[in-house]
C-alpha cells in the first residue's frame, strides 16, 4: 500500500515536471535576454530624458528632444561623418591587406605558419596598449617614425597632432592591430576551400587572374563578408585607440560616437545626451549588421543551389 | 628614559620653543634622526589627544578612493597616526589619475557606500556637490563636540578654503556667506614659470616679465638652444584641463572671464572681447613658435617630463611639476629655477588659477562622524607638517606651515626661487573660473577651439565667436543662459 502510494507520489511530481520541462529548459536563455534588454531599454529610457546627474532636480521626460537637437547640431553631424569615415576607411583597407597576406601564405609550410603566427602579435595587443606604442613611435622628438619620416622628407611630420594627419594616424594603427584578424579568418577561408575547380582551372591553363575574380574571391566571399561584418561592428564603435592618441582632437577631428558618448557621461555627466549617442551608433549597427546577414544568408543560399 | 627630550617636544607643542630650538636640543642630547622622528609622532599624538576626544570612534573602519598622487603616498606613509590615535581602521583604493575621477563617479553616481571619503578637485564638486553625492561639511566644522579646538580652520589660505566653497547656484561667488563647504582644501598647486636655469644662461636670455616677454623669450630659445629644445612647455590636449593651468592664470591677469553673470543670475560667454581676443592671438602665436611639436596631445605629464628630461626650456603650468622635475632621476634635476609671472605688464601681481587636491566626504558613507575624524586629521597642521617637512606634500594650503622655517628652509636650498614664487603669487592665487555645472562641458570646447586656432583650421577672433555662440546655446539648453 505504501509502495502504491509513493509511486503516485512520484508519478505525479513526473507529470508536474515534465509540463514544467521546457520552460525550465528555457529559463537561462530568459534570464540571458533579461541581461541584456534591461541596460538595453534602460538606455533607451535615458535617452528620452532630459537627464544630467549634476542637475538631478532637472531630470524630466522630455522625449525626443535629445534626438531632435541633434539634427541642429553641427557637432553631431561632424561624429556622424568621422564615425562612418573611419569605418569605411579601415575595414576598406585591412580587407585588402588581409585578403592579401592570406593569399600569400595560402600554401601551408612551416614558414608561412610561421609567419602567419608572428603576424598575429599585434592582435595580442590590448588597442589601448597599441595606441600608447604608436604614440611614442609617432613622437616628433624621439619617435622611430617621426625619425624614418624625416628620411624621406616629411620633417616635423606631426601625426596624431595634426587635423590634416591625424585620421591617418590612428587608422595606421587600427590596420596594425585589426589587420591580423581579416587575415586569419580568411587565411582559415582560404585553406577550407574545395580544390577541384582550382586543379581544373590549373590543367585548363586558366589565366591567375581569372581564377582569383572567378573563383576565388566568389568561394570566399561568404568568409569576406563575415571578417567585413565583424570588423565593421568594430570599427564603428572605436573608442581605445582614438581616445589614448588624441581625446577625439585635435579640435573635433576625431570625436566619434564612443569618444563623444563617453565625454558627455564621465566628464559633463550628460546621461540623455550620452544614452541617445549610443542608441543612435546602436541603430547604425544594428542596420549595417542586418544588410550584411542578408547578403551572407543569400550568398550561402546561393551556393546551396536553392537560389 | 628621554625625558629632557620629551619635555624638549612638548614644549614645542606648546608653542614655547621654535622648531630650530627644537632640533638644536634634540641633536644635543644625542638622539638619532629616527629616535627623535618617533619621540616626535608619540608626543604629537600626545598633544593632539590632549583637548579632544579622539577614540569616539575606536572601532569603527572607513574606506577611503585615493588617486595616485606624492600627496596620497605622504598621506599613507603617515597612516598609522591615525589609527593610534583614533582607533579607526583605515582601508584604501588607489587608482592612477587616468581613470580616476572616472572612478569617483562611476562609485558615486550608483550611491555607493564603499567609499566613505575621497580624493576631489574643487571642480569637480561643482557637479558632485548639486547632485547631492558629497557632504556639506561645515556641520561639522561648526560643531565644536565634533571637531578638534586645536583644528585651526582659521589657518587654511582664505584663496584656497572658498574655492572649496560653493552655493550651488550657477555663477554663485566661491566662499560666499552661505556657501556649502563641499570639501577640505589639502595641497594645492599655482600656475607659475619653471625654467632651466642652465638653458637660460647659454642663450643670454632673462626671466620673462609678461607675455609679450614670454613669447619673445619662448622664441629665442627655441631658436639659440639647439638640440631640438622647445620654448615653452604647456598643456594642449582636448579637454578641461588645458584651460585651468597657465592659459587661465595669464588671461584672469588681463581681467578676462570665462562667464559674464546677469543681474538675475544669468550666464553668457566672455570670451569673445577684444581683450581676450588679443590674449588669445598672442598665446596660439606662442605655442606655433616655440610650443612642442604635438602640442595637442600634451596633458601635464608631458608638460612635466619635458622640462625634466630637458626637452623644453621653460613650462608656465603648476608649480609642482617644476618641483618634481628637479629631482629624482631627471635628467635636468638640480638646474631648474621658478619664478612668479604677471601676463598682463600693467598687474601689479600674478593671478595664478588654481588646482585643489581636496578631500570630500561621500553623501553614502556609513558613518559621516567617523569619517571626519579622519578628514580632519588629514587636513589638520600636525599631518601637514609632516608632509611637507618629510614627504614631498610641497604645496600645502595651511599659512603656519608655509611660515615653517625648516619647511622653507628646505625648499629654498634644493628649489631656488620656489619659495618667493608662492609668496609673491599666493594672494591673487584662486580659482578664477565661474563656477556652474557645464563646467567640464565648455571648458573642453575651449580646449578643442584653442586646438583649432593653433593649427590654423580657424582664426582666432572666427573662432573665439564660434565657441562664444555654442556655450550660450548650451547654457540656454541648459537653463543656465
Amino acid at each position: 500500500m505504501a509502495s502504491v502510494t509513493h509511486s503516485g507520489a512520484r508519478s505525479g511530481r513526473f507529470r508536474i515536471s515534465r509540463r514544467a520541462l521546457p520552460y525550465v529548459l528555457s529559463l537561462p536563455a530568459l534570464l540571458v535576454c533579461i541581461g541584456i534588454l534591461i541596460p538595453f531599454f534602460t538606455a533607451v529610457v535615458y535617452s528620452f530624458q532630459r537627464y544630467r546627474l549634476s542637475q538631478p532636480w532637472a531630470r524630466q521626460f522630455n522625449w525626443g528632444e535629445n534626438y531632435l537637437n541633434f539634427f541642429t547640431d553641427p557637432g553631431f553631424w561632424n561624429t556622424l561623418k568621422i564615425s562612418l569615415l573611419y569605418a569605411g576607411v579601415t575595414v576598406t583597407l585591412e580587407l585588402l591587406l588581409g585578403l592579401g597576406i592570406a593569399l600569400l601564405l595560402q600554401r601551408r609550410s612551416t614558414v608561412n605558419n610561421f609567419i602567419s603566427i608572428m603576424l598575429l602579435l599585434p592582435l595580442m595587443t590590448a588597442p589601448a596598449l597599441a595606441a600608447l606604442m604608436w604614440k611614442l613611435m609617432t613622437n616628433p622628438g624621439f619617435g622611430i617614425l617621426s625619425y624614418l619620416a624625416s628620411l624621406v622628407g616629411l620633417e616635423n611630420f606631426r601625426w596624431a597632432s595634426s587635423p590634416d594627419t591625424a585620421l591617418l594616424t590612428v587608422v595606421l594603427v587600427d590596420i596594425w592591430v585589426y589587420t591580423p584578424f581579416i587575415m586569419i579568418l580568411l587565411l582559415a577561408g582560404l585553406r577550407s576551400l574545395p580544390t577541384q575547380p582550382f586543379e581544373a582551372a590549373a590543367l585548363d591553363g586558366v589565366p591567375r587572374s581569372f581564377v582569383f575574380f572567378r573563383i576565388t574571391l566568389p568561394m570566399l566571399t561568404p568568409y569576406i563578408l563575415t571578417a567585413t561584418l565583424f570588423r565593421l561592428l568594430d570599427s564603428i564603435q572605436q573608442f581605445d585607440i582614438i581616445y589614448a592618441m588624441t581625446q577625439g582632437g585635435p579640435g573635433d577631428t576625431l570625436t566619434v560616437f564612443q569618444v563623444e558618448a563617453y565625454l558627455n557621461f564621465f566628464q559633463s555627466t550628460n546621461v540623455g545626451r550620452s544614452a541617445a549617442l549610443l542608441i543612435i551608433l546602436w541603430a547604425i549597427t544594428y542596420t549595417l549588421s542586418n544588410v550584411f546577414i542578408k547578403n551572407w544568408l543569400r550568398l550561402r543560399e546561393r551556393a546551396r543551389g536553392e537560389a | 628614559m628621554y625625558d629632557k627630550e620629551k619635555d624638549l617636544i612638548g614644549a614645542f607643542l606648546r608653542g614655547e620653543v621654535d622648531r630650530r630650538g627644537l632640533l638644536k636640543g634634540l641633536g644635543a642630547a644625542g638622539l638619532t634622526a629616527g629616535t627623535a622622528g618617533t619621540l616626535f609622532n608619540m608626543m604629537s599624538t600626545q598633544a593632539l589627544a590632549a583637548d579632544f576626544d579622539w577614540k569616539a570612534h575606536s572601532g569603527k573602519s572607513l574606506k577611503l578612493l585615493l588617486n595616485k598622487h606624492p600627496y596620497a603616498d605622504a598621506m599613507i606613509a603617515n597612516l598609522q597616526a591615525f589609527k593610534d590615535l583614533t582607533g579607526i581602521e583605515v582601508t584604501y583604493d588607489v587608482f592612477p589619475e587616468d581613470v580616476y575621477f572616472d572612478k569617483v563617479t562611476a562609485a558615486l553616481s550608483s550611491g555607493s557606500s564603499e567609499y566613505d571619503a575621497f580624493m576631489t578637485g574643487a571642480y569637480m564638486t561643482w557637479t558632485y556637490g548639486p547632485a547631492g553625492w558629497i557632504t556639506d561639511l561645515n556641520e561639522w566644522i561648526n560643531d565644536p563636540s565634533k571637531t578638534n579646538p586645536q583644528y585651526g580652520w582659521d589657518d587654511f589660505l582664505p584663496g584656497v578654503k572658498a574655492s572649496c566653497a560653493w552655493n550651488g547656484q550657477p555663477g554663485g561667488a566661491l566662499g560666499s556667506e552661505d556657501a556649502k563647504q563641499w570639501c577640505l582644501p589639502w595641497g594645492y598647486e599655482q600656475n607659475n614659470l619653471s625654467y632651466n636655469q642652465e638653458m637660460f644662461e647659454k642663450v643670454g636670455a632673462s626671466v620673462p616679465k609678461n607675455l609679450d616677454e614670454l613669447v619673445a623669450t619662448a622664441a629665442k630659445l627655441t631658436k639659440d638652444v639647439g638640440g631640438g629644445v622647445y620654448g615653452i612647455g604647456v598643456r594642449g590636449s582636448r579637454s578641461w584641463a588645458t584651460i585651468h593651468p597657465g592659459f587661465l592664470s595669464g588671461y584672469a591677469n588681463f581681467g578676462q572671464k570665462d562667464l559674464n553673470v546677469s543681474e538675475d543670475g544669468k550666464l553668457s560667454a566672455a570670451m569673445n572681447t577684444a581683450e581676450s581676443k588679443a590674449f588669445h592671438a598672442k598665446w596660439v602665436q606662442m605655442i606655433q613658435e616655440s610650443g612642442p611639436k604635438d602640442w595637442s596631445t600634451y596633458t601635464w605629464y608631458q608638460v612635466g617630463t619635458d622640462l625634466g628630461a630637458g626637452a623644453s626650456a621653460m613650462i608656465y603650468d603648476a608649480d609642482i611639476l617644476g618641483y618634481f622635475m628637479n629631482g629624482g632621476d631627471n635628467k635636468m634635476a638640480g638646474k631648474l629655477a621658478y619664478a612668479p609671472f604677471a601676463a598682463n605688464p600693467e598687474a601689479t601681481a600674478p593671478t595664478p588659477n588654481i588646482w585643489i587636491w581636496s578631500l570630500a566626504m561621500s553623501n553614502f558613507a556609513k558613518d559621516k562622524d567617523a569619517t571626519w575624524y579622519f578628514l580632519q586629521w588629514a587636513s589638520g597642521l600636525e599631518h601637514a607638517i609632516f608632509g611637507a617637512t618629510k614627504m614631498d606634500f610641497v604645496n600645502p594650503v595651511r599659512a603656519s606651515v608655509w611660515k615653517d622655517e625648516i619647511f622653507r628652509e628646505r625648499l629654498n636650498k634644493s628649489y631656488p626661487g620656489y619659495v618667493e614664487m608662492h609668496d609673491v603669487s599666493a594672494p591673487g592665487a584662486k580659482i578664477h573660473f565661474t563656477p556652474q555645472p557645464l563646467f567640464f562641458d565648455l571648458t573642453t570646447e575651449w580646449a578643442a577651439t584653442l586646438q583649432k586656432m593653433v593649427a590654423k583650421e580657424v582664426p582666432v577672433d572666427e573662432g573665439l565667436d564660434r565657441l562664444a555662440e555654442s556655450i550660450n546655446r548650451q547654457l540656454a539648453e541648459a537653463g543656465l543662459g
